[in-house]
């Protein structure tokens, strides 16, 4: 049963990355679109995100409560020595998750627009940024229960070069996401063009990010390069993911919106994939080298396997109903777009 | 501020904050799928107005109580490591139905709110009563883990580990249904009186007065309604907190002395010092008759209780106090209104009787509020009942007040939107909802 949850776990982080991300996504796109094209960006993001925005977010829900019922030990440590980019994290997600409501509700429109739309965009920028050092964090091994002063014990646990990229590669994911998401959503010819230019500079932002990433692990003595080519499976995932990508290259401007969204999604899973294959079991890496790992700090027997019957059955009802959900508003769409 | 007690006020600001939003969100589908159904049945125009400006309503109210959980989730953890790090593998099991509850509920509200004019009308009716049922089950969930906190249940302490955990037998614990049943209800009442009274306004206000007149009396039903059972539910609760937590049931009756035939205590200042209460009401024998259905029944005083395992007094008995009074109005409130229903029909149409409503508009929340207090407070020094001590489960970070008054910006912050948004959405009524008030396109 632990491997149930390990799945379940693994691919809730998944799933947040992917759809959250895209839809995070839709919030850096329009922070980086010129004034004139933004009014029509906003609100091909809005018809695409509106009706799965919330359920979006609840993967992060997911992975907490399997972390913090079947994990306890791996939840409460990371909440101690994280506690500030957590708190990053959450008033991003805070001021996001409202913001959008709110400019969608404002039963008046006038300037209070002007103070919703800069906390959405920019709290979509944090969130994600937040994310990335917080994973980071976890693999970067400057975790120190042992420390006892402030800055060693709180602050250098996550403030590092080497996170700082990564939390920037995560923001660059999310944006090259939402671009690829978004070109299949438009519905005139100019604003497709427009979108496949934007897709093609997004996923050059991704690559130099990608660099800089292993750039910062170099200066910051962090194995990565190791982690990510020294086992045949991650080499083999980095090396599908390129060959998509490429691939991805080919088929941009040929409307085949449905691949595209596949080939992104498969690169993120691949990605996703390297980065937490050379490590498992372990999830997080300690200074001292005491590691937390799923196998050895899970919770009694009968805890796991309770969680992962309500996984399972959980999974029974959700799974279905968000596909029929994306289903018949894509279905929609076309439909609308063909009168 | 010291670290510990801005963690509790944290805490405290942060879990009074959600369950306005979540209330509101679990309970308002209800009353927008009544009246959706009467859309259906009738197809009179006015319903689907009071369903639209609802579920926007619904739409504001469950964003925000669905980040305020998130942040809860993590909360948890940020503040109380010690604690979860234990408790989360013996509690987790009505969390992990509450993920799934309350992803349904995500679900459930994108197919209700997009879905006008694109679904089978029944189907996206039934999405309605989904959105509702799942928040509901939601906060049942999250009560029940909130009440083994109360009654742990479920695994065995023995020097000092939790042993033979059975999450299933924690979720079932002996304090999750008398809790969940008078949350429940509460939320029905809060929410209710709440939505009445803010539309009583607005037909004293002269505006829009058929729209509003549908919305008042669906929402005050349910409200009236629910005030009504809310003692019986009381009741229940009172009986079992005496049995389980004779030291909560003496904070919030400032119940300094253990007797037979005790006294209820009304009102007072209590005095720990002295140990008795100042200018209460005393009604001989009902507390005795109330916790043990005996007028000459014994009941436990404070002294019973060691020193360093007491709860604070005052609070928990000013709290109690103010959740009793204002549903023992509500209840009053709630007779009158069946009174006119069923006899004095002239009443309906009479302003004093919508004045009350609107006076009634906060009293369901603050109760709320005051009854969340008296759990929380009265449960203390304890965050598991006789097991592990509030004090020891903070976490080790300093600068927690820090983090505490940045949270409290940021609730205050928008709670003000929110009140914003709430008043425009209501003010516009008449131009974005009210079909009949619009002047038709040429």
């Amino acid at each position: 049963m632990i491997y149930v949850v390990i799945t379940f776990l693994w691919t809730a982080i998944l799933l947040y990355i992917l759809l959250g991300g895209a839809d995070f996504g839709a919030g850096i796109i329009e922070l980086f679109t010129s004034e004139k094209n933004r009014e029509r960006t906003r609100k091909t993001m809005y018809e695409a995100i509106g009706p799965i925005w919330e359920a979006n977010h609840m993967w992060l829900i997911i992975a907490v409560v399997i972390l913090f019922v079947g994990f306890p030990k791996i939840y409460t440590t990371v909440s101690i020595y994280l506690h500030i980019p957590l708190v990053g994290m959450l008033l991003g997600i805070i001021a996001r998750g409202t913001a959008f409501v709110f400019r969608n509700y404002d039963a008046v429109e006038d300037d209070m627009q002007k103070v919703y739309t800069p906390i959405f965009v920019y709290s979509s920028l944090i969130t994600p940024f937040f994310l990335g050092i917080i994973a980071a964090s976890a693999v970067s091994g400057r975790i120190d229960p042992q420390a006892n002063d402030f800055l060693s014990a709180f602050v250098f646990s996550w403030l590092n070069w080497f996170s700082v990229a990564v939390g920037i590669f995560t923001v660059s994911i999310c944006g090259f996401l939402a671009t690829i998401f978004i070109i299949g959503q438009t519905t005139v010819e100019s604003d497709r063009l427009h979108f496949i230019r934007k897709a093609r500079r997004t996923i050059f932002v991704v690559m130099f990010c990608g660099a800089l990433v292993f750039l910062a692990a170099y200066f910051e003595k962090i194995p990565l390069f190791d982690w990510i080519f020294g086992d045949t499976p991650g080499l083999i995932a980095i090396i599908a993911a390129s060959i998509s990508l490429v691939l991805m290259f080919f088929v941009l401007d040929k409307d085949k919106p449905v691949l595209l969204r596949l080939l992104a999604g498969f690169q993120v899973t691949m990605i996703l994939f390297a980065a937490t294959y050379s490590h498992f079991p372990d999830i997080l890496l300690l200074k001292d080298g005491a590691n937390l790992s799923l196998l050895t700090h899970q919770g009694q027997a009968k805890t796991i396997d309770s969680l992962g019957y309500a996984l399972l059955i959980g999974s029974i009802f959700i799974l279905p109903a968000l596909v029929y959900l994306i289903y018949i508003f894509q279905k929609k769409k076309e439909v609308d777009s063909d009168h | 501020m010291d670290d510990f007690l801005a963690a509790r006020l944290q805490m405290a600001f942060s879990l009074g904050f959600h369950i306005v939003f979540a209330c509101i969100g679990m309970v308002m589908p209800f009353f927008m799928s009544l009246a959706h159904f009467y859309w259906l049945k009738t197809k009179k125009t006015v319903y689907r107005d009071v369903t639209k400006a609802w579920s926007a309503g619904v739409a504001i109210f469950f964003a925000t109580g669905a980040v305020s959980g998130t942040v809860l989730s993590f909360e948890l953890g940020l503040l109380w490591p010690k604690f979860m790090e234990h408790a989360g593998p013996i509690f987790g099991m009505p969390f992990s139905l509450e993920g799934t509850a309350f992803f349904i509920e995500a679900i459930a509200l994108g197919f209700y709110l997009y879905g006008w004019n694109k679904l089978n009308p029944w189907f996206h009716w039934a999405t309605g009563v989904v959105v509702g049922i799942s928040g509901l089950l939601s906060g049942i969930l999250v009560v029940a883990a909130n009440a083994w906190m109360n009654s742990p249940a479920g695994f065995d302490f023995i020097d000092g580990q939790y042993l033979n955990i059975d999450p299933v037998k924690a979720m079932f614990n002996d304090a999750w249904f008398s809790q969940a049943l008078h949350m429940t209800v509460a939320a029905f009442v809060s929410t209710g009186f709440a939505v009445a009274g803010v539309h009583a306004v607005m037909i004293l206000k002269g505006k829009n007065i058929a729209f509003h007149s549908t919305a008042f009396k669906i929402a005050a039903i349910f409200a009236t309604v629910a005030a009504c059972l809310q003692p019986l539910s009381g009741d229940i609760s009172a009986k079992d907190v005496a049995k389980r937590q004779p030291a909560k049931l003496a904070a919030m009756e400032a119940h300094f002395h253990t007797e037979r035939n005790a006294p209820l205590i009304i009102g007072g200042i209590p005095d720990t010092a002295r140990k008795t209460v100042d200018y209460a009401i005393r009604i001989p024998g009902l507390l005795s008759f109330m916790t043990t259905g005996d007028f000459n029944g014994e009941v436990k005083g404070l002294d019973s209780i060691p020193k360093e395992d007491q709860p604070p007094v005052a609070v928990t008995h000013y709290a109690f106090q103010i959740m009793v009074g204002l549903g023992m109005a509500m209840v009053g409130l709630a007779l009158l209104y069946f009174l006119a229903l069923w006899k004095k029909k002239n009443w309906l149409k009479s302003n004093w009787l919508l004045k009350l409503f609107v006076l009634a508009t906060p009293m369901g929340f603050i109760a709320l509020e005051a009854g969340w207090t008296v759990t929380e407070v009265g449960r203390q020094p304890w965050i598991i009942h006789g097991v592990m001590r509030t004090a020891d489960a903070v976490t080790p970070m300093p600068g927690i007040a820090w983090s505490f008054y940045l949270f409290t910006g940021v609730y205050i912050s928008l709670a003000v939107i929110v009140t914003v948004l709430l008043y425009r959405q209501i003010t516009m009524v008449g131009k974005i909802y009210d079909s009949s008030s619009k002047v038709p396109k040429s």
